[in-house]
């Protein structure tokens, strides 16, 4: 049944080039890695809207196994089919009624019919109770699969804070994005250092609130590799709807190593610079746009109008407004700045960083393309304190 | 048996009536009547509904581009936030039970006014006051962006001005009390001789289990937000973490107030849709005790099923577990009432006008409403569904194609007793298709746009969406101009329409045997009781142009009873 043209309204949407789209989705995104089949997949309508696969996006987990009897998938289109059936018996019937007992040349004339039927009144309260029992129990089954954890679980560590994601895995490593490994049992425990958060993957039909002030869990057996869309859908202030990354299936805990581990001293300082950025600034301060916090390209060097008195971007100036965000407040964003600070939660090496990648955060320099020297020692320490929350 | 001489006494349309008996501003302003209080409340919820009307036209073309059209985030958050805490609180709550209700509900018991006629215009004035707070949290410049729902510790940080906005929403709290506690007593002290329980028109039992709810949830409400107001000034530590307060008990303590809310706003569009459907199908309603209990088990079980709001919070899942159960048997009440309804369609003489398409509409769109209640209440979808726009949808189908569906329909069906003038029916039809369409076009994608993992309250979102969005804006301009249309076509027929007469359509409930528009004191003759759906107990008078009770028509031209149909 294919009756929905797909392409209505198109034309609106296809003057953009993928390009421009997939560039215009990751500022959105605040240049965080964006999946790119949320880029590239336009609105699929051509499939039959009466299967799962209309209604529902690509399945990804255990959850979501079309003809599971458990699967959300399977319970959704069986709820689906009994709404189909009593809407259109509902509508039939009215339709039927107000066509054949229409009041004809304003002549009033009801026919004698009951008023009521104790029988027919208790059959039609009781009969749709038995949908509704199969309805309860299979949910109530399929939810108690997404509630409890399997015992070999791989647990991976989550801090939502506005607005960005952070996580740790058992190995600890940390990244912005979630990365995990194909049909691996996994139990996300998460924190939120602020206020309410809901992380969110379609693809795995999980969602679980992210709770200031206690541990929630998010527990999901991946089966499909591939990478898939993670949203906040808890609303959390102003860039809730950028408060979205990327999760990535990957085949083997090898394959997923690759993407997660960083050893700082492989890289220059400015891409340990930019790493830090994406996990803990990126959700405030885009490069190129104002945001909830000044953009950052173009403000080294230059002379920043403060609320009171200007001061000139160097060294000492990013370094105060990392550690003590409430002292020289940029005109517009005051009086009282939205940024907590970072005190004790950067090192002086990762501060190092973050001050290299700010003077050309747009671009990386070409000219240092040499790995940062470190001392063995920091670099553990470093590694150790990104920990930290 | 009356002289024709009194039956135009009674029922030709008077020269002094509510409306001109006395005038001044102050006539209105210091009226006690309850017809006036009910006008003026219609005034002050249309104005609250176009305002937050048009907040919500500004939310749909901004999210016209799937990166957001002309809105910051900022803005687009104090927006829908504003539409959200507009619409429930100073629209929808009191529409059909302040506005409607107040006006009906006396003369549907053939009093002169409700029980606490001061108390009633209180509860007006405390409407505009919280109005304003919930208006002044905009002026003030602070703006709002919490969401209706004010979570916490969110609504705890936030620089907006949530506590002018709680503070509104606590005064309106107490207006919605008011209004309960009078109708309880009015319904309760002042009916008609002989009027018992049964005897009393549907409308009205459902707005007797409203305001139940009213009196009984709503200092819940209260409560919680002066906590919230508490906590925001003096820090106690009950809902923010930082001060070892739990922020999921704020969602306990305002889901229990909000979920009875919900029937606060959908019980008393039922009752109206009750009397449509029987009154434009000259039928007894289908089993009046069903219809009539069906509304208190809603009330009652609408208390126990508020966790089904935080099913992904975090609360344990034994909780859940029967949160989810209890929410399946509110399905059942409901589902009678439409069973009923279509019952009572059958063999029955159907006038297809503007009331009546509007209640029809009411039953296409509740169901679905209704029906898509299941895959919430079901616990394993609601989690992939929790939070997307599948929830939207779903409570846009309930409050606004129920609730706004079934004022509209009330309203075109007691315009004529309200203003004593005739609309032009085929331009309310026109209105009424245009809302049905624009709304389903606005509201359907959305379902689809959920399903397929759409979060709300976002002002941006990935393309894929884009197209879902732009059915969505299209159907909402649609719908905005389909209720402006309907609106103008009532305001238009007050000042111009038609003169009619006193009961233009057959209705047999007490209200309709006082002139159009009533009288100051209601009746200017003793009402004579009937069974509110014994439509034959109504004959057609040929001088008045109207129908008039069977007892007081001239007795050579009254026809005899039909064949009396089993009860």
């Amino acid at each position: 049944m294919n009756w929905l043209p797909s392409n209505l309204f198109v034309p609106l949407f296809a003057q953009q080039s993928t390009e421009d789209i997939a560039k215009i989705v990751s500022e959105m995104n605040n240049d965080t890695t964006t999946p790119m089949s949320a880029v590239e997949r336009p609105a699929d309508l051509s499939s039959n809207w009466l299967s799962s696969e209309f209604h529902f996006p690509e399945a990804a987990s255990t959850f979501a196994v079309t003809g599971d009897y458990y699967s959300i998938d399977w319970l959704y289109m069986f709820v689906f089919w009994v709404c189909v059936v009593f809407f259109a018996g509902i509508v039939a019937a009215m339709v039927y009624f107000c066509v054949k007992y229409r009041r004809k040349d304003g002549v009033i004339d009801p026919q004698p019919s009951t008023s009521h039927n104790t029988a027919l009144e208790i059959g039609w309260s009781v009969g749709p109770s038995f949908l509704l029992i199969i309805i309860f129990v299979v949910g109530a089954q399929g939810f108690f699969d997404m509630r409890i954890p399997r015992d070999d679980c791989e647990e991976i560590q989550v801090t939502a804070s506005r607005w960005n994601w952070k996580f740790t895995y058992p190995d600890g490593d940390s990244s912005a994005e979630l990365h995990l490994v194909n049909k691996q049992p996994t139990k996300l425990v998460m924190q939120s250092t602020d206020v309410l958060h809901s992380l969110y993957i379609p693809a795995f039909r999980q969602k679980v609130d992210v709770v200031p002030g206690r541990y929630t869990y998010f527990y999901v057996v991946p089966n499909k590799e591939g990478e898939y869309r993670l949203s906040c859908t808890e609303y959390c202030g102003d860039k809730h709807s950028q408060m979205r990354t990327l999760c990535k299936v990957h085949a083997t805990p090898a394959a997923r190593k690759a993407s997660t581990q960083w050893i700082e001293a492989e890289y220059t300082p400015w891409e340990n610079g930019e790493r830090l950025y994406k996990i803990n600034c990126s959700g405030c301060h885009n490069i190129n746009k104002a945001g909830t916090g000044p953009a950052f390209a173009g403000l080294w060097g230059k002379t920043e109008n403060l609320m009171k008195g200007t001061v000139k971007v160097d060294e000492n100036y990013i370094r105060n407004s990392i550690l003590y965000p409430q002292q020289d407040v940029v005109a517009g964003y005051g009086p009282i700045s939205k940024m907590n600070s970072f005190k004790g939660k950067f090192t002086p090496e990762q501060l190092n960083y973050l001050i290299a990648f700010l003077k050309s955060p747009a671009e990386k320099p070409q000219d240092n393309d040499k790995p940062a020297e470190g001392t063995g020692e920091g670099e553990k320490n470093a590694e150790a304190n990104t920990e930290v929350h | 048996m009356a002289s024709a001489e009194i039956r135009n006494k009674i029922f030709d349309t008077p020269e002094t009536n509510y409306l001109n008996h006395t005038r001044g501003w102050k006539s209105w302003a210091f009226t006690l009547d309850h017809k006036r209080i009910g006008v003026m409340y219609l005034i002050g919820v249309t104005i609250a509904l176009f305002l937050a009307g048009a907040f919500a036209l500004v939310l749909r073309w901004h999210l016209f581009w799937f990166e957001g059209g002309f809105l910051s985030n900022e803005m687009y958050n104090q927006m829908f936030t504003l539409h959200g805490a507009i619409m429930v609180f100073s629209f929808i709550i009191p529409s059909v039970p302040a506005a409607l209700g107040n006006f009906v509900l006396p003369m549907m018991i053939g009093a002169k006014d409700v029980a606490f006629p001061r108390m009633n215009l209180m509860s007006f004035y405390l409407w505009i006051a919280g109005t304003c707070c919930l208006a002044a949290a905009i002026l003030s410049g602070y703006g709002l962006d919490t969401g209706w729902t004010f979570y916490t510790p969110y609504s705890i940080e936030t620089s907006t001005g949530v506590i002018f906005a709680t503070f509104g929403a606590f005064i309106l709290g107490f207006s919605s009390i008011f209004t309960g506690l009078n109708f309880l007593v009015t319904v309760n002290t002042m009916r008609a001789p002989g009027q018992s329980w049964f005897k009393l028109p549907l409308f009205l039992w459902s707005l007797y289990a409203t305001s139940i709810i009213q009196i009984l949830a709503t200092p819940v409400l209260g409560i919680t937000l002066l906590m919230l107001i508490a906590e925001r000034t003096m820090h106690i530590g009950i809902f923010d973490p930082k001060y070892g307060g739990d922020p999921v008990l704020f969602q306990h303590f305002f889901w229990f107030y909000s979920h009875p809310a919900v029937y606060i706003m959908i019980l008393p569009a039922m009752g109206v849709i009750s009397e449509l459907i029987s009154v434009y199908s000259q039928k007894r309603i289908f089993g009046y005790s069903f219809i009539a209990f069906s509304s208190v088990a809603i009330a009652l079980l609408g208390f126990l099923v508020w966790g089904h709001h935080m099913f992904t919070s975090g609360q344990s899942p034994m909780v859940t577990l029967i949160f989810s159960a209890i929410t399946f048997t509110v399905a059942i009440p409901s589902a009678v009432k439409v069973f009923n309804w279509l019952a009572t369609l059958y063999k029955g003489s159907i006038l297809l006008n503007t009331p009546m398409c509007y209640a029809l509409s009411f039953i296409f769109l509740f169901g679905i409403g209704g029906l898509t209640g299941l895959f919430l209440g079901a616990l394993s979808t609601d989690i992939h569904l929790h939070d997307t726009y599948f929830v939207v949808a779903h409570f846009h189908f309930v409050m606004v194609g129920g609730t706004l569906t079934a004022l509209l329909g009330g309203l075109f069906h007691w315009w004529p007793k309200m203003f004593g003038r005739m609309y032009n029916d085929m331009l309310g039809r026109i209105s009424c298709f245009l809302v049905f369409a624009g709304f389903n076009l606005t509201f359907f994608p959305q379902f689809v746009m959920g399903s397929r993992g759409m979060p709300r309250r976002y002002a941006s979102y990935d393309p894929e969406f884009q197209i879902f969005h732009q059915w969505s804006t299209f159907g909402a301009s649609i719908l905005g101009f389909g209720i402006l249309m309907s609106f103008g076509v009532l305001l238009y027929a007050a000042f111009y329409g038609k003169r009619c007469g006193a009961n233009p359509f057959k209705a047999a409930s007490l209200e309709w045997q006082s002139s159009s528009p009533p009288d100051f004191h209601n009746f200017i003759h003793k009402p004579i009781l009937h069974d509110p759906y014994d439509f034959d107990s109504q004959v057609y008078d040929k001088d008045l142009d109207t129908y008039i009770p069977r007892e007081l028509a001239d007795p050579k031209t009254v026809p005899p009873r039909r064949e009396p149909v089993h009860h």
